[in-house]
């Protein structure tokens, strides 16, 4: 039978000649994450349940990157937690304060995910690697603790949904303006429990980070999994990281679907997400009168090198309006590093910014830059909900980093061709 | 199972952050996230509920992120089953790992208004709402939840498993 990408790597991963929609399948996993958050709970479980040995060392990664570095004695206690069940099961890919990275920057940067790859993580974003051609989804603790004892997962097989983008992209229109107009064509539930494939010559052209901005918020529609076929970007993405073998899949032409999709995206301006939901996105210009209090550039979805050097072409030569703050968090060391080299801080600070090192923060209003009651933010990360990043009275639109920057210098949102030299 | 309590309700997307907010995440306390649950959606739940109660709610509960701090709050603070016309799909797998009953019903989940009293029969499958006194009939959850439930969660399914 005619299959996905996603049907044959459950298939490959549960020894079995094909999968299809609705089975229930347990699969190998080749990795499981989890956090500082959602760690203790699963680590929580495997003691309970009288677990000494994780089925692989080397198959777990734990990245201390919510709360961190930590911001009271909570959460010390919590990332305490994590370090002593890391060193005492010796786990390789154990990330502390230092070499740590938002996770989803993280894995794929370090090589750690790869194309073909079975992969869960104790957190919603997990689907982010789709973007390498792997299948990978978001799961709760007790998942993550029974793979770390079994390497092993439970999964329905989804449905299969195909989004095809036809057309040529504008400059500030990326990956993240993508998602944001289909998850605002679909809805947050649109791809309930399926996979979304995301396909067509706007996406065979799309460079690294932005396809992973793209498959980062399929979660925001309410998909188990995104995932975009591999080919040259992806091979020269992984070329000198990756450390182990890994299989390119690519989804048969007659492959069954529940639903097709087909835009031509040309002319499109970038998106903004209104409060308090991800699918509320309407061309920047018909928000130009909101004006904001902060600007944050950084987090998963947004943190990564293209995306700082996205904002400094924005911000170069300009200043930052005297009524926002604008904070910049990169999402890795590695890109931290990057941006410094490029000299990317100087354009930052002399502009106003303030700079952080690697953390989510304000990505999910845990430190960092939290809302008054009454302030707007604009921010590159993947969630508006209701008091997601302070108090339940401020507001969040969300969209790609040259507009946060552009509406930093202006003070409201702007679209970056109108600051852009 | 039956189930008997009155009704708390809610729209379409409850998010995970307005289940138990992220600023509470710094613990993993049951007790401590029920005394927060619901705080940013409806400041007066925890004041009002009691043991048994029941969250029924529409489209796509439990939408967000994956943390299991959401059921586990509504769990802790002694809700018996929450029914929802659908619920997003990580919120769903974690419901049943931690063991707090989940019910698909839209046409339930029209009809009842905050502060009805109802009857939930979970192995029968169906809810009687005492209001409008109209039953509705549910799928029960597929086989593998219900393996994993009468394991009595996650955790001691798979280490039986394992031993086997
Ligand atoms: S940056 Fe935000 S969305 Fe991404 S992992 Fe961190 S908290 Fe989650």
């Amino acid at each position: 039978m005619a299959q996905t990408i996603t049907e044959k790597i459950l298939a490959a991963h549960s020894d079995r000649e094909e999968a299809k929609p609705g089975q229930l399948i347990k699969a190998r996993i080749d990795l499981c994450l989890g956090n500082d958050v959602t760690a203790p709970i699963a680590i929580k479980e495997y003691q309970k349940a009288g677990a000494d040995q994780v089925f692989d060392p080397s198959r777990i990664a734990l990245v201390l990157d919510h709360f961190t570095p930590n911001k009271d004695i909570d959460s010390a206690q919590q990332c305490a937690q994590v370090r002593f069940f890391a060193r005492d099961h010796q786990i390789e890919h154990f990330y502390d304060v230092g070499q740590m990275g938002v996770e989803h920057a993280l894995l794929p940067e370090q090589g750690l995910v790869l194309p073909g790859d079975c992969v869960i993580g104790a957190d919603s974003h997990t689907c982010t690697y789709g973007a390498l051609g792997a299948f990978s989804t978001g799961v709760g603790s007790t998942d993550l603790a029974a793979a770390m004892i079994t390497g092993q997962a439970w999964f329905k097989v989804p449905e299969q949904m195909r989004f095809i983008y036809n057309g040529k992209r504008g400059k500030w229109f990326g990956g993240k303006d993508i998602i944001l107009f289909t998850i605002g064509k679909i809805g947050v539930d649109g791809a309930l429990y399926r996979t979304m494939n995301f396909t067509g010559p706007v996406i065979r052209e799309l460079p690294m980070d932005d396809r992973l901005a793209l498959c980062n918020m399929a979660i925001e529609a309410g998909a188990k999994n995104g995932v975009i076929e591999p080919d040259e970007i992806t091979k020269e993405y992984i070329k000198t990281r990756a450390k182990r073998e890994y299989k390119l899949y690519e989804s048969d032409s007659n492959a069954l679907y529940v639903a097709t999709y087909e835009w031509d995206i040309t002319g499109m301006e970038p998106q903004v997400a209104f409060p308090h939901l991800p699918s509320n996105s309407k061309p920047v210009s018909r928000a130009k009168e909101i004006k904001i209090d902060q600007a944050f550039i950084g987090s998963c979805t947004n943190g990564r090198i293209s995306d700082l050097r996205d904002a400094a072409e924005i911000l170069k030569g300009n200043r930052v309006d005297r009524n926002v703050r604008c904070i910049v968090i990169p999402a890795t060391q590695e890109i931290y590093r990057q941006a410094m080299k490029e000299g990317l801080f100087d354009i930052f600070l002399d502009a106003g910014c303030a700079v952080s090192t690697p953390t989510c923060g304000p990505c999910l209003g845990g430190h960092m830059g939290i809302l008054a009651e009454g302030e707007r933010c604009i921010a590159t990360s993947n969630r508006n909900f209701v008091g997601r990043m302070g108090h339940v009275k401020s507001e969040v639109y969300l969209s790609n980093a040259a507009v946060a920057a552009a509406s930093a210098v202006t003070g409201r949102i702007t679209h970056p061709e109108e600051v852009a030299k | 199972m039956k189930l008997k309590g009155k009704s708390f309700k809610y729209g379409d997307n409850v998010n995970t952050d307005e289940i138990i907010p992220a600023r509470y995440l710094n613990s993993s306390d049951p007790d401590f996230l029920a005394s927060h649950c619901m705080e940013d959606i409806d400041p007066d739940f925890v004041k009002e509920k009691n043991a048994g109660d029941i969250i029924v709610a529409r489209k796509n509960f439990g939408c967000g992120s994956s943390r299991e701090h959401a059921p586990i709050a509504i769990k802790a603070a002694e809700i018996s089953c929450v029914i929802a016309d659908s619920f997003a799909r990580i919120f769903y797998r974690n419901a049943i790992n931690t063991g707090l009953p989940i019910i698909e019903s839209p046409d339930a989940a029209a009809d009842i208004q905050k502060g009805d009293e109802l009857e939930v029969d979970l192995d029968g499958g169906t809810i009687k709402n005492l209001r409008t006194k109209k039953t509705f009939s549910f799928e029960p959850m597929p086989p593998f939840a219900q393996e994993i439930i009468q394991a009595g969660g996650l955790m001691k399914y798979v280490m039986k498993d394992k031993q086997e």
